[in-house]
């Protein structure tokens, strides 16, 4: 006979109550420094010359290494160094030792992976998991891939004989710090320039790490220079006349200050920038992935990513029973510290983000739509939001437009999918959005009329250096990955 | 000596938010083949790139200490421990029931399997075997492990491994009636068999293998709960292709659904290829994250294998000592 | 203490299916160097040879071409960082096979492996430079894909003893291809210790397959041989015309000898042992 359910006691079967006890990764194996220089012409500089400022660790608000923060003068002699790099000994050297200097240095991140994922974790607040099967690992493949195009550029279909641009100044956020610097300085260096990068303020330990691998490498002093501080250095950069390039992910804001910086002069930009990603589900959704779709979709990397699916956009005829599997599955996230294997979702990177986050979940809440927040128990210190679903959300409501960069998800209905598109596309970002369908010819009737650089059909947030990533509209311009990520590096 | 971990499973928080049982349980009527196709093709899809990545992604649950130990334990009382060879003898059956009663010679306080799982023409020497111990005889029947016979030789080797005193029936669907779309033929033989079994539990093997697609483990599953089983079984372990963690993933979400929907509780048992602990942790992982602790019971989940029964010991056993253990500590059979 | 340490000699044997086999026929075979002194014996690679070469080959296509470009890369890559470990044996023995000065030798031994490296680089993009959507008059969504052309046969060239065997055999590997190679006759030892080296660069067994011997004896057998699916004739010479002609009979993909250049930035030879294939998908609610 059946178990019948009168005759048990339990009314619900719980989830997770198997005990997972922490796991932790050991933070020693970051191997930190007390304080850092920067990495200018080769050679760390003496972190005594510069002004200091802490980078902590958000997951506990403790000091993880002073950090330089670079002066004009600072910024000045690190483009300096790129340029003479570049002159004198770069633009000389062959597309097949080009590429093999970038395949030692990918070789050289997979032989320190566990090392940087520890790194990664501390400094950014994202889960060890993430850091080390995503971060880490898609980091070296970049310098992979891209080390492969360096001595065939010929065959990127630019022309025969494209010519890199010379000096680029790279300025990258705190969401995917390595993963970020490996999107900017692989694509760059294959094509032939020389870079000095601006690692985010809050986020600047796994570039230094990495300025130890360049310095294993043997990569010629100058070819890659690295300066962080706060955003006075990176406006510093912008605005050096010795950039031939400025490539810049971050917020719309800030892209449109340089974009409006850089204007006068004409120096090649590319930006990538928000957005508020659609996750379109129709009813005929494979029910189970979806569910885990939208889940990556949102609080992979507690939701600091640009291209999140921060709306849910389901059909109207599945929305409560999907809803009702949305909360359970939610209420499943272990939210924790950051360094435990189990953890699913980390810490939020700053108390600036983190007020950021609560002042527009409790906008949503004033506007009128139905708040679910996981009943999880968050930490004592450190910075922390639990993860949060918004349904009974219009198209109207700043929750809908606004990028909140956080564990937080607006879910909207739609009835047919023309409705679907136009909602998706009634917003004034265009990075990315997901579509989940059984029906191939609907999904790729909808693909077509998104307004986006990147659809994922039945997944999300899936990344590789061979697909090409980037936005339209106020997301942005230009690509990264693929082959089409070499066009910004190239004078063609 | 160490301490055993007696503790049982602790809960981490009281959730609001598990499965939710309706008020009250029923079977569904089936009353014709086509409503029994409609019913199963309106069954969502699965995505099998989602469903394996997300079977990958519980794999990596790290499981330290004072959980390891009682989850150890508990898959050692989820264990059938099979034999099913050409071989096999009464001799041979009497030896693994002992071991089914008493896995650890050295370490009373192991706990003694849910049950052994024989031929039908063994069924009475383990019974005799295992005298009135609360480890449960599960015979195969069906004309196991193909299902190539009339319904009337299948129904005949029911009958005799129950009048042997066999208290579970492992059976087989017809997969080549599945796979031809005769799905009233694979439904009425669940019903017919189910009727036959009378109070002894029914586990329905899927054969996922020779299924292939998780939108057919799906409907195997689905059709088999309609059918009245008690458990949906994965595998004979006869053909290559075995227990895997995503088929186990869609089941599971299977028997889910199907309580939501009918408040009813079928069990599910993963058979062949489960060779380590580690592995069998990671089936327990999935089934607390896919159904919650209601089914981590031997009542409710089990684990189809023979050597598994040892590493699952030797793991208990490394834990209570702190260093790797020597296999011929414990009995091959 | 004795001065003079004898030399423990080594016979170069044929890798089939992941083992290093002598024929099955038992032969070997003297190989001298350039200017006609001993320098190795070598395994003499037979018809059943070739037949069981072509078998593990074809058994070890799909799962090549099924795993990811960027592993097929990380393989290739490795194959270069074992070739370059090894350098120095390598210009050894190319020196020897084409009476190059150690200078000649060594350069040719680095251009060999930077075209490794090469290659390896592009197995994640030639779907990308080769392939791509098609705009369709129509609601259809439209690609071509290159997929690799399964099992290629290569007569390897016979004087660029290494330079030569890398770029006719890494081209349809890093396709997707799986190969079976006939070396250079005379200079079969740069091929013998290439196939060494790929056994430690996690290249699965029957990816590659290097068999010396006669090239007029073997040569045959593989452009008539029905399970493969393409030939690469670079070392074929004066017997070019009748291999092709009887690789015909099994409309084989037929690369005839081109120029004896081995560095070009060319996609000649990746291109030889694709197919386009091309997916139709309708578009509409």
């Amino acid at each position: 006979m059946q178990t019948d359910v009168t005759d048990q006691e339990l009314t619900a079967s719980r989830l997770g109550a198997l005990a997972y006890d922490p796991a932790p990764e050991s933070a020693s194996l970051a191997r930190l420094r007390e304080r850092y220089g920067l990495f200018i012409d080769g050679a760390f500089t003496d972190p005594e010359s510069h002004e200091q400022f802490a980078t902590i660790n958000p997951a506990t608000e403790g000091v993880l290494a002073g950090v330089a923060q670079a002066s004009h003068d600072d910024v000045d002699r690190a483009v300096a160094s790129a340029r003479l790099a570049y002159d004198t000994v770069w633009s000389a050297t062959t597309g097949a030792e080009r590429a093999k200097y970038l395949f030692r240095i990918a070789r050289l991140i997979q032989e320190r992976a566990r090392e940087l994922a520890v790194v990664e974790t501390l400094d950014n607040g994202k889960p060890i998991r993430e850091s080390r099967d995503i971060d880490i690992p898609l980091a070296a493949a970049h310098f992979f891939y891209y080390a492969g195009w360096a001595d065939k550029l010929e065959h990127a279909g630019f022309g025969a004989h494209p010519a890199p641009l010379g000096v680029a100044g790279q300025i990258i956020p705190w969401n995917f710090p390595l993963l970020m610097a490996a999107w900017k300085l692989a694509p760059a260096l294959a094509a032939g320039n020389t870079c000095v990068l601006k690692p985010a303020e809050t986020t600047p330990l796994s570039a230094l790490v990495l300025a130890e691998i360049l310095q294993q490498a043997e990569l010629p002093a100058g070819v890659v220079n690295i300066v962080t501080g706060d955003g006075s250095t990176g406006a510093a950069l912008v605005a050096h006349p010795g950039v031939d390039k400025i490539a810049f992910t971050g917020s719309t804001e800030v892209g449109r200050l340089i974009q409006q910086r850089v204007a006068e002069r004409g120096t090649h930009l590319t930006l990538e920038l928000g957005g508020k990603g659609a996750n379109i589900v129709f009813d005929d959704a494979p029910i189970d992935e979806m569910i885990e779709g939208i889940i990556d979709g949102i609080f992979f990397n507690q939701g600091h990513v640009c291209c999140a699916g921060s709306r849910l956009l389901v059909q109207e005829n599945i929305a409560d029973e999907v809803l009702r599997r949305l909360v359970r599955r939610v209420e499943q996230l272990r939210v924790g510290d950051p360094l435990d294997k189990n953890t699913d979702v980390g810490a939020i990177n700053s108390l600036a983000q983190l007020e950021k986050i609560r002042e527009l979940s409790d906008v949503g809440e004033r506007e009128g739509a139905t708040r679910y927040t996981s009943s999880c128990a968050l930490p004592e210190h450190g910075y922390w939001f639990a993860p949060t679903v918004f349904a009974d959300v219009a198209q109207s409501h700043r929750i809908a437009q606004e990028e909140i960069f956080g564990p937080v998800l607006s879910v909207l209905t739609f009835r047919t999918p023309e409705e679907a598109v136009a909602k998706a596309n009634n917003t004034k970002y265009g990075l990315a959005c997901g579509v989940w369908s059984e029906k191939g010819s609907r999904t790729l009737w909808v693909a077509e009329r998104l307004r986006a650089g990147v659809i994922w059909s039945n997944t999300y947030n899936r990344f590789d250096p061979t697909s090409p990533f980037g936005g339209v509209r106020e997301s942005g311009f230009g690509r990264e990955g693929g082959r089409h990520g070499l066009e910004g590096y190239l004078d063609v | 000596m160490v301490e055993v971990s007696a503790s049982p499973l602790r809960l981490v928080t009281e959730l609001d938010h598990g499965v939710r049982m309706p008020d009250a349980s029923r079977l569904p009527t089936i009353d014709s083949e086509a409503q029994l196709r409609a019913l199963l093709t309106s069954l969502s899809g699965v995505d099998a790139v989602g469903a394996e990545a997300r079977a990958a992604k519980l794999a990596t649950r790290s499981i330290k200490q004072s959980s390891k130990m009682a989850a150890l334990e508990l898959a050692i009382s989820m264990v059938d421990l099979t034999t099913l060879e050409g071989a096999d003898t009464s001799a041979r059956v009497a030896s693994m029931c002992a071991k089914a009663l008493r896995p650890d010679p050295h370490d009373a306080r192991v706990p003694s399997v849910a049950a052994v799982c024989v031929y039908p023409d063994l069924v009475a020497p383990a019974r005799a075997a295992l005298g009135d111990a609360a480890v449960a005889v599960a015979s195969v029947a069906t004309a196991f492990p193909s299902g190539r016979a009339s319904m009337g030789v299948k129904l005949a080797d029911v009958r005799e491994a129950l009048a042997a005193g066999a208290d579970e029936i492992d059976m087989v669907i017809d997969r080549g009636a599945f796979l031809a779309g005769r799905l009233g033929q694979v439904y009425d033989e669940v019903v017919a068999v189910k009727d036959a079994c009378g109070p002894a539990h029914l586990k329905v093997i899927l054969e996922t293998g020779e299924l292939v697609t998780y939108d057919n483990v799906r409907r195997a599953s689905w059709l088999a709960m309609l059918g009245g089983a008690d458990f949906i079984k994965t595998s004979t372990g006869k053909v290559p292709v075995a227990a895997t963690t995503p088929v186990a993933l869609v089941m599971l979400e299977a028997v889910r659904d199907f309580a939501e929907s009918t408040g009813l509780l079928v069990g599910v048992k993963v058979a062949g290829g489960i060779r380590s602990a580690k592995d069998a942790i990671r089936y327990l992982v999935l089934v607390n994250e896919t159904v919650g602790s209601t089914w981590l019971t031997p009542a409710l989940f089990r684990f189809g294998a023979s050597s598994l029964l040892n590493d699952l010991l030797m793991q208990r056993t490394k834990q209570l000592r702190g260093a790797y253990v020597r296999p011929d500590e414990f009995s091959a059979d | 203490m004795s001065e003079h340490r004898l030399e423990i000699r080594k016979t170069y044997k044929l890798l089939i299916n992941g083992a290093f086999v002598r024929s099955e026929s038992g032969r070997s075979y003297e190989v001298t160097t350039a200017s006609g002194r001993f320098w190795a014996n070598v395994a003499q690679g037979s018809r059943k040879d070739l037949r069981d070469a072509v078998r593990a080959a074809r058994a070890a296509q799909a799962p090549w071409w099924g795993a990811s470009a960027y592993n097929r890369g990380q393989v290739l890559y490795r194959l270069a960082e074992m070739a370059e470990a090894r350098r120095d044996e390598l210009a050894e023995h190319v020196a020897a096979a084409e009476d190059a000065s150690a200078p000649e030798a060594a350069a040719s031994v680095a251009r060999s492996i930077d075209r490794i490296v090469w290659y390896a680089g592009w197995t994640d993009k030639v779907t990308q430079v080769l392939g791509g959507a098609n705009p369709v008059a129509g609601p259809f969504f439209n690609f071509s894909l290159p997929v690799p052309s399964g099992v290629v046969a290569v007569v390897a060239p016979q004087a660029s003893s290494l330079e030569g065997f890398v770029d006719t055999v890494l081209a349809p590997l890093a396709v997707g291809n799986t190969v079976v190679v006939v070396a250079s006759e005379r200079r079969p030892t740069p091929a013998l210790l290439l196939a060494e080296m790929s056994a430690t660069s996690d290249l699965p067994a029957g990816v590659l397959n290097v068999i010396a011997g006669i090239t007029s004896e073997l040569a045959p057998t593989l452009a008539s041989h029905e399970d493969i699916d393409g030939l690469d004739l670079q070392g074929a010479g004066g017997l070019t015309g009748e291999l092709a002609t009887s690789a015909a009979g099994s409309i084989k993909r037929v690369l005839r000898p081109v120029d004896e250049v081995y560095d070009a930035s060319t996609t000649r030879r990746l291109r030889a042992f694709v197919e386009t294939a091309t997916v139709w998908h309708t578009i509409g609610q």
